[in-house]
C-alpha cells in the first residue's frame, strides 16, 4: 500500500456569515480505504465535500493528492484530479438510457453518437467494478438503487479514482442499501478510494474502515472501525456518555383526540415516505416529533391534513374517522394546520394581512353576506388577532410581504389558533422567526394545550421539541422509533435516536412499537 | 371512373398532399429541435409570414427565387433569434413572446406590402421557383409521379427532416439537446453550455418556419397577399405534439393534415361540409394532450427557462 | 408600535388604499411599453418611407377629431374590453386564456340565432336572452378547456388555441349550412328590430353596448374584490398550495374561472353582433380574442383596468382605419404598435436592464 496518503487535508478552514462551517479541519485518507465522515446535522460534513470537489473555496488550509498540494476551483478541475462525486439528488435524463447518461457531456465518439459504444463502455465499466445496471434501460424505468449506481459509473466513466458518497442511504431502501454496501466493497476491490458522507452510526460501523468524526466544525478523531463501537461514536459525535433505550408510552392526560394508525404515505417518486406511524395525541398534551429533516415528516403531515393520499392507514380526529378527508373537512372538523412552509403553503404573499387571516375559514357565517365578503366582519375579527398576537404591522390591510418573517408567521398562527380548535399540527413553527416572535408563539402554543386542546408538533429544532412536549416520538426513516415522556429523554439520546441509532439497538422492540391502533 | 382515372385522381391527390405539407412540416420540425431543446415557439405563424414576405420581397427585388429563399430563411432565423434572446436573456413569457410575434408580424408584413405593392391584398407577381424534374422517378410507378416535379424547397424539406433526426438522435450534440429540454439541470452538471444550444436550436428552427413562408410565396404561389399564413404556424404547432416530439413524427402529422387539406379542397366542390374534416388535426391534439388514447411525451422542461444559480 | 386599526369608511381612505394597492411598477412597465413601440413604429413607418407624424396625426383625429370618431373609436373598443376581460379573469386564477376569440365567436352565433326569431318578446328580455345564451355558450366552451386542464393536466395554451380553430370552423358550418340565411354570404338571419340594441349616436354604429361592458367591468371587478368566490380565485391562482391549505379546491376554481371567462367573451361576440353586425357574419372578428390577450397584458391582468387599456387599442384600431382611408399609409401599421407593445411588456427586464445599464 502507497505510504502517502491518497487525500490529505490540512487545515480547512471556512466561515460563513455567522457561523465557522470547517475549523482548521485535518485529516488523511488512504488510498484504497473507505472511509466515512460521521457527525450530526450541521457538523459542518457537506462544507468541507463542497470544498474538496470545488464547489466552495476554503479560507484557509491545503488541500494535497499524493503528496502534491493541488488547487481545485471547479469540479472540472476535481474531476481532472480523480475525484468524482455522486450527490444526494441525482442529475440523470429520464428518457434517456442508463449508458447516455453515463456518457453525456464526455461522449466517446466525435460528432456521430455512438450508442453501441456508450452500450459497451457501460457494460465494461459495470463489469469491471460490478455495479449491475442494464445499460439498454430507460432512467424512468429504474429503481432509485439503480440510479445511483448510474451515478457512480458516470463518475467512473470519468476516471474517478477517489469517489465521494453524499448521504448515499439517504434515498434507499433497506435492500438497496446492501446493494450499495456490496457496491462499495466491489469499488474497494478495484482499488477505488471510497469517502462515505454520513450520520448514520450503523452504516458506518458496517461499511468503512476508519472513520474521522466530525463535530461542530472540527475534526475530532480519525479511529480504525475495527477498534471502536457504536457506544465509543455516539459519544465522540455528541460529547457525553449515552445510553440508548427504545421505549413507548401511551396517552395521559384527558381523551384521545388525534389518533394515526398505521399510516403509509407514498411521496412524489412513488417511494415510501412513511412506513406505518402510530401515536396518539390526547386533549390538553402537546406531542413532538422529533426527527431530521427528510424522514417523512412533509408526507404525515400532508397526509393528516388532507393534502395527500395515504395508501394505508387511518387517522382519526376527536373519534371521527377522516382517514383522507379533504383539507376543508378536516378544518370544519376542528383540525388546525399551521403548515411546515409560511411561503410556499402558508400564506398568500399578495393578500393583505386580514386576507390572510381568515384564509381557509372565509366561508364562515361571520365574514360573509350570503355570497359576498362581509368586510367589515373581516376587519373587526382581524384588528382582534393582531392585537391578541401582537403582531406588528401597519395595518390590517396592508400587504403581507411587508411583514417580518415573525410577524408573518404570527398571522398563521393566530390564524389557526383563534379559530378555537379541538387539534392542532404545527409544523416547524418558529422557522425563520425572530427569537421575540419565537417565544410569543410558543406561549401562545402553551395555552392552547392548557385550554384543552391537543397538538402534534412537528419540527426539526431539538430545543423547541423538548421544550414544548409532554412526549416526544422520534421519526427516522418514516417510522416512530421511540416514544417517551418528553422529560425522560436526554438530549443526546434524541440527536441519536434521531440519526437512526435505535435501528441497531434494538430492531424487535422496534418493530413492537409500531403495532397499535386507535 | 375507369381505373386509370381513379389512379390519377390518387395521384394527384397525394401530389397535392406532398405540397401542402411541406411548409407544415418545415415548421413543425423545426419547432421539434426548439421544444426539444426546452423552447416553446408560438411565433411560428408570425415566422412563416415574415418568411414569405421577405422571400416575395427579395425576389421581386433580385429577380431571382433563390435569393428569395435564402431572404425567407433570415427572417424566420431572426423572429426566432429575438424570441430565444428575450425568453433566455430578459426572462419574458415565451407565450407571451409568441402572441406578440404573430400579432405584429401580421402588422408589419401588410404595411411592407403597400409600401412596396401600394395594394393592401396582394403582391404582384414575383419570380418563383420552377418545378424541377428528377428522371429517377420517372420509373417508378405511382411513387414516382407522386414525388416528382416538386420545386426545390419540397425536397429540401425533406433532407431537412431526414437531418434533422439524424442530428437529434445519432449525433452528440443530439443528445446534449435532448437532454436540456429533459432536465437542464443535469445537463449543466456535466458541462453542458445550455444557453449556446438553444439558440442554435430556435434560430434553425425559426430559419425553417421562414422557409415555409418562401414556399407559400415562391412555390405554392408567385406572390404574397396578407396574411398568407393562414394559421399554418399553429397547424405545425399541431403536428409536432401529435409527432411526438419526433422530426419523422412531425413529417407524418404534416402529411396527414396535408392530406385532409387537400380532400376538403376537393370536397369543397360537392358541398359536403368540409368544417369538419379541417377540424381533425385540432381535436387530434387536444385528444393527445389529455393523453387518453397514447401518451405523448412532451420533453419535460419545455417552456421553462434554467436559472443558473 | 402601532397594532391593529379601525379602517374608517371615507371615500378618502378607500381611495388612498386603492391607490397604493395599485401595481406602479408594473403601470410603469405598460406606460413603457408603449412608449417604445411607438417609437420603434415611428422607425418602422420612416423606413417604409411613411411620415409617422402624419401617421400619429392621423389616428389622433380618426379616434378624437369629432363625436363621430369618438363614436367609432368607442365602437371598436367594446368587444377588446370583452376580451380583455376574459383574458384577465382567467389570469387571476393564474392561467392562460387565449380562447377568448372561440368563445367569442361561439357566443356570438348563439345570440344571433337566439335574436333572429321574433318571439314577441319586449325588447330588454329579448336582448337579455340574447346575451344569455351567448354566456351559456361562451361559458361552456371555456369550461371544456378548463375542464381538460383539471382533469388531464393538458396545458390551457395549446387547448384554448386548438379550441379558438374548431370554435371557428364549426361557426363556419353552422352559418354556412343548417342556420344560413337566404343568399350568398355565409351569415344568419338578420336580428329581430326588439333584439338590437339601441344606437347612441345616429349615424354611428355607437350602441349601449358599451354601457353593457362597463357594468360587465364593474360586475367583475365586484366579484374580485368582494365575494367569496373571487377571494377563492384569487387565493389559487396567487398561491394554489396555500389556496389547497386552506381548503380550497384548486380543479374547481380553474375550471370555474375558464367557465366565467368564457362568458364574458361569449357576451362581448354578442354584444358585437346585436350592436354593430346585426347578423352572425362569417370572419366578422378581425382577431378580437387576440386582442385581448394585449388588453389584459398590458394592465397586469387587473380587471378594472381593462377599460384602460382597451381604449387604448381602440383608439389604436379606429385611428388606423382612419389613417387608411386618408392616407396611403395602410392602418395595419396599428397591429404593429400593438405587437411591439405585448413584445415589450412580455420582457419586463427590459426596462431593468436599460436602467442599469444607465446607472453605471
Amino acid at each position: 500500500m502507497n505510504s502517502l496518503p491518497v487525500l490529505e487535508i490540512t487545515n480547512i478552514t471556512k466561515a460563513f456569515p455567522g457561523v465557522l462551517a470547517n475549523d482548521h479541519i485535518s485529516f488523511a485518507i488512504q488510498q484504497g480505504e473507505v472511509h466515512a465522515i460521521l457527525g450530526e446535522n450541521g457538523a459542518g460534513k457537506t462544507t468541507l465535500m463542497n470544498i474538496i470537489y470545488g464547489l466552495y473555496q476554503p479560507d484557509e488550509g491545503e488541500i494535497k493528492i499524493s503528496g502534491k498540494p493541488v488547487a481545485i476551483h471547479t469540479p472540472a478541475d476535481a474531476l481532472k484530479l480523480g475525484i468524482g462525486m455522486v450527490h444526494q439528488h441525482f442529475m440523470l435524463i429520464d428518457p434517456l438510457t442508463v449508458a447516455e447518461n453515463v456518457v453525456l457531456g464526455n461522449e466517446p465518439t466525435r460528432m456521430v453518437f455512438s450508442l453501441d459504444r456508450a452500450v459497451r463502455i457501460t457494460e465494461e465499466l459495470s463489469r469491471k467494478f460490478g455495479l449491475n445496471v442494464d445499460p439498454r434501460a430507460r432512467i424512468e424505468d429504474i429503481p432509485v438503487g439503480v440510479r445511483q449506481r448510474v451515478e457512480i459509473l458516470k463518475a467512473l466513466y470519468r476516471d474517478a479514482s477517489i469517489l465521494i458518497l453524499d448521504e448515499p442511504t439517504a434515498v434507499l431502501t433497506p435492500l438497496e442499501v446492501n446493494e450499495l454496501y456490496d457496491t462499495i466493497a466491489n469499488l474497494k476491490a478495484a482499488g477505488k478510494t471510497i469517502i462515505f458522507i454520513t450520520h448514520k452510526l450503523n452504516e458506518t460501523m458496517h461499511i468503512s474502515d476508519r472513520i474521522t468524526i466530525l463535530r461542530d466544525g472540527k475534526a475530532l478523531q480519525t479511529l480504525q472501525t475495527a477498534e471502536t463501537n457504536p457506544q465509543e461514536l455516539a459519544r465522540l459525535m455528541v460529547g457525553r456518555e449515552v445510553v440508548l433505550r427504545v421505549n413507548k408510552t401511551p396517552c395521559q392526560r384527558g381523551r384521545q383526540v388525534i389518533c394515526l394508525g398505521d399510516v403509509k404515505v407514498h411521496d412524489n417518486r412513488g417511494l415510501e415516505a412513511v412506513r406505518g406511524v402510530s401515536l396518539q395525541v390526547c386533549a390538553g398534551e402537546i406531542y413532538g416529533v422529533a426527527g431530521i429533516e427528510g424522514n417523512g415528516q412533509t408526507e404525515l403531515i400532508e397526509a393528516i391534513t388532507g393534502l395527500r393520499k395515504m395508501t394505508g392507514g387511518k387517522i382519526e380526529i376527536d373519534g371521527k374517522d377522516l382517514s383522507n378527508a379533504r383539507p376543508a373537512e378536516l378544518l370544519e372538523a376542528g383540525l388546525g394546520h399551521v403548515p411546515e412552509d409560511r411561503n410556499t403553503r402558508g400564506v398568500v404573499s399578495q393578500f393583505s394581512v386580514a386576507e390572510n387571516l381568515v384564509l381557509g375559514y372565509h366561508k364562515q357565517q361571520r365574514f360573509r353576506n350570503h355570497q359576498f365578503i362581509n368586510h367589515s366582519g373581516i376587519d373587526a375579527y382581524s384588528s382582534g388577532v393582531v392585537a391578541a398576537f401582537d403582531i406588528k404591522t401597519t395595518g390590517i390591510h396592508t400587504c403581507i410581504d411587508t411583514l417580518s418573517g415573525g410577524n408573518a408567521q404570527k398571522v398563521v398562527v393566530g390564524r389557526v389558533f383563534s379559530q378555537s380548535p379541538k387539534a392542532l399540527v404545527v409544523a416547524q413553527p418558529t422557522r425563520g422567526v425572530d427569537v421575540g416572535a419565537t417565544e410569543y408563539i410558543h406561549q401562545q402554543m402553551l395555552k392552547m394545550r392548557d385550554a384543552g386542546v391537543a397538538i402534534l408538533l412537528i419540527s426539526s429544532d431539538l430545543e423547541e421539541v423538548r421544550s414544548l412536549s409532554d412526549r416526544i416520538g422520534v421519526l427516522y426513516q418514516g417510522q416512530i422509533v421511540a416514544e417517551k415522556l418528553s422529560e425522560e429523554f436526554t438530549e443526546r439520546e434524541l440527536g441519536l435516536f434521531m440519526a437512526g441509532a435505535a435501528a441497531a439497538v434494538d430492531r424487535k422492540a422496534w418493530e413492537e412499537l409500531n403495532n397499535e391502533y386507535c | 371512373m375507369t381505373g386509370a382515372e381513379l389512379a390519377a385522381l390518387i395521384i394527384s391527390i397525394l401530389s397535392s398532399t406532398v405540397r401542402i405539407s411541406t411548409p407544415l412540416a418545415l415548421s413543425s420540425v423545426g419547432e421539434v429541435l426548439s421544444e426539444r431543446a426546452g423552447i416553446v415557439n408560438l411565433g411560428l405563424e408570425g415566422q412563416i409570414l415574415m418568411g414569405a414576405f421577405a422571400a416575395a420581397a427579395a425576389s421581386y427585388f433580385s429577380g431571382s427565387a433563390y435569393v428569395g429563399v435564402l431572404a425567407g430563411m433570415l427572417a424566420g432565423a431572426l423572429l426566432g433569434l429575438i424570441h430565444v434572446l428575450f425568453s433566455l436573456k430578459f426572462h419574458a413569457s415565451q407565450i407571451v413572446l409568441g402572441v406578440a410575434n404573430n400579432i405584429f408580424a401580421l402588422g408589419f408584413t401588410t404595411v411592407g406590402l403597400v409600401a412596396i405593392w401600394s395594394n393592401r391584398g396582394k403582391s404582384d407577381a414575383v419570380p418563383g421557383l420552377p418545378n424541377i424534374n428528377i428522371p429517377f422517378f420517372n420509373n417508378i410507378p405511382i411513387i414516382g409521379p407522386i414525388l416528382n416535379n416538386h420545386t426545390l424547397i419540397v425536397y429540401l424539406m425533406l433532407a431537412f427532416t431526414v437531418l434533422s433526426w439524424l442530428v437529434l438522435f445519432r449525433t452528440n450534440i443530439g443528445l446534449r439537446l435532448r437532454s436540456i429540454g429533459e432536465n437542464p439541470k443535469a445537463a449543466a452538471t456535466v458541462g453542458i453550455n445550455i444557453e449556446r444550444l438553444q439558440i442554435w436550436a430556435v434560430t434553425i428552427g425559426g430559419a425553417m418556419s421562414g422557409m415555409a413562408g418562401s414556399y407559400l410565396s415562391l412555390s405554392d404561389l408567385n406572390l404574397f397577399s396578407r396574411n398568407m399564413s393562414a394559421g399554418r404556424g399553429f397547424i405545425a404547432m399541431a403536428a409536432t405534439i401529435l409527432g411526438n416530439w419526433n422530426p419523422f413524427g412531425a413529417l407524418g402529422a404534416s402529411l396527414i393534415f396535408g392530406f385532409l387539406d387537400a380532400m376538403q379542397i376537393r370536397l369543397q366542390a360537392t358541398g359536403f361540409p368540409t368544417q369538419f374534416i379541417q377540424m381533425i388535426p385540432y381535436v387530434l391534439v387536444i385528444i393527445l394532450l389529455a393523453g387518453v388514447v397514447r401518451k405523448v411525451h412532451a420533453p419535460a422542461a419545455a417552456g421553462k427557462v434554467y436559472e443558473r444559480s | 408600535m402601532s397594532t391593529a386599526e379601525h379602517s374608517p369608511s371615507s371615500w378618502q381612505h378607500n381611495l388612498q388604499l386603492w391607490l397604493k394597492n395599485i401595481n406602479w411598477r408594473s403601470l410603469g412597465s405598460g406606460v413603457g411599453a408603449f412608449l417604445l413601440s411607438l417609437l420603434v413604429g415611428s422607425l418602422f413607418l420612416s423606413l417604409n418611407g411613411y411620415n409617422p407624424f402624419i401617421a400619429f396625426r392621423e389616428i389622433f383625429t380618426g379616434a378624437f377629431g369629432n363625436k363621430y370618431a369618438l363614436a367609432e373609436m368607442l365602437v371598436k373598443t367594446t368587444p377588446l374590453i370583452f376580451t380583455g376581460l376574459s383574458v384577465a379573469v382567467a389570469a387571476q386564477a393564474g392561467l392562460f386564456n387565449i380562447g377568448a376569440e372561440g368563445q367569442l365567436l361561439v357566443g356570438a352565433l348563439a345570440a344571433a340565432q337566439l335574436a333572429s326569431f321574433d318571439l314577441g318578446l319586449p325588447a330588454v328580455i329579448h336582448v337579455i336572452l340574447a346575451l344569455l345564451a351567448a354566456a351559456v355558450c361562451g361559458g361552456i366552451w371555456g369550461g371544456i378547456a378548463g375542464f381538460i386542464k383539471q382533469r388531464f393536466g393538458a396545458h390551457e395554451v395549446i387547448v384554448t388555441i386548438m379550441m379558438n380553430y374548431i370554435a371557428f370552423l364549426l361557426t363556419s358550418y353552422l352559418v354556412n349550412y343548417p342556420w344560413k340565411a337566404a343568399g350568398m354570404v355565409p351569415q344568419t338571419n338578420p336580428v329581430v328590430a326588439a333584439a338590437a340594441l339601441p344606437n347612441l349616436l345616429r349615424g354611428s354604429q355607437l350602441t349601449i353596448g358599451i354601457f353593457i361592458a362597463i357594468a360587465i367591468v364593474v360586475v367583475v371587478a365586484v366579484l374580485f374584490k368582494s365575494t367569496i368566490l373571487g377571494y377563492e380565485m384569487k387565493a389559487v391562482g396567487y398561491n394554489p398550495q396555500a389556496g389547497a391549505t386552506g381548503g380550497i379546491s384548486i380543479a374547481v376554481m380553474g375550471a370555474l374561472s375558464m367557465v366565467l371567462a368564457g362568458a364574458v367573451a361569449g357576451i362581448g361576440g354578442g354584444v358585437e353582433i346585436l350592436g354593430v353586425h346585426g347578423r352572425f357574419i362569417q370572419g366578422f372578428s378581425p382577431g378580437f380574442g387576440y386582442d385581448g390577450v394585449a388588453v389584459s397584458v398590458l394592465v397586469n391582468s387587473n380587471p378594472a383596468l381593462v377599460p384602460i387599456s382597451s381604449v387604448l387599442f381602440g383608439i389604436l384600431r379606429a385611428g388606423g382605419a382612419f389613417l387608411e382611408r386618408n392616407t396611403k399609409i395602410p392602418g395595419d401599421f396599428t397591429t404593429v404598435i400593438q405587437g411591439l407593445v405585448i413584445f415589450f411588456m412580455a420582457a419586463p427586464r427590459i426596462f431593468e436592464a436599460v436602467l442599469k445599464r444607465r446607472s453605471k
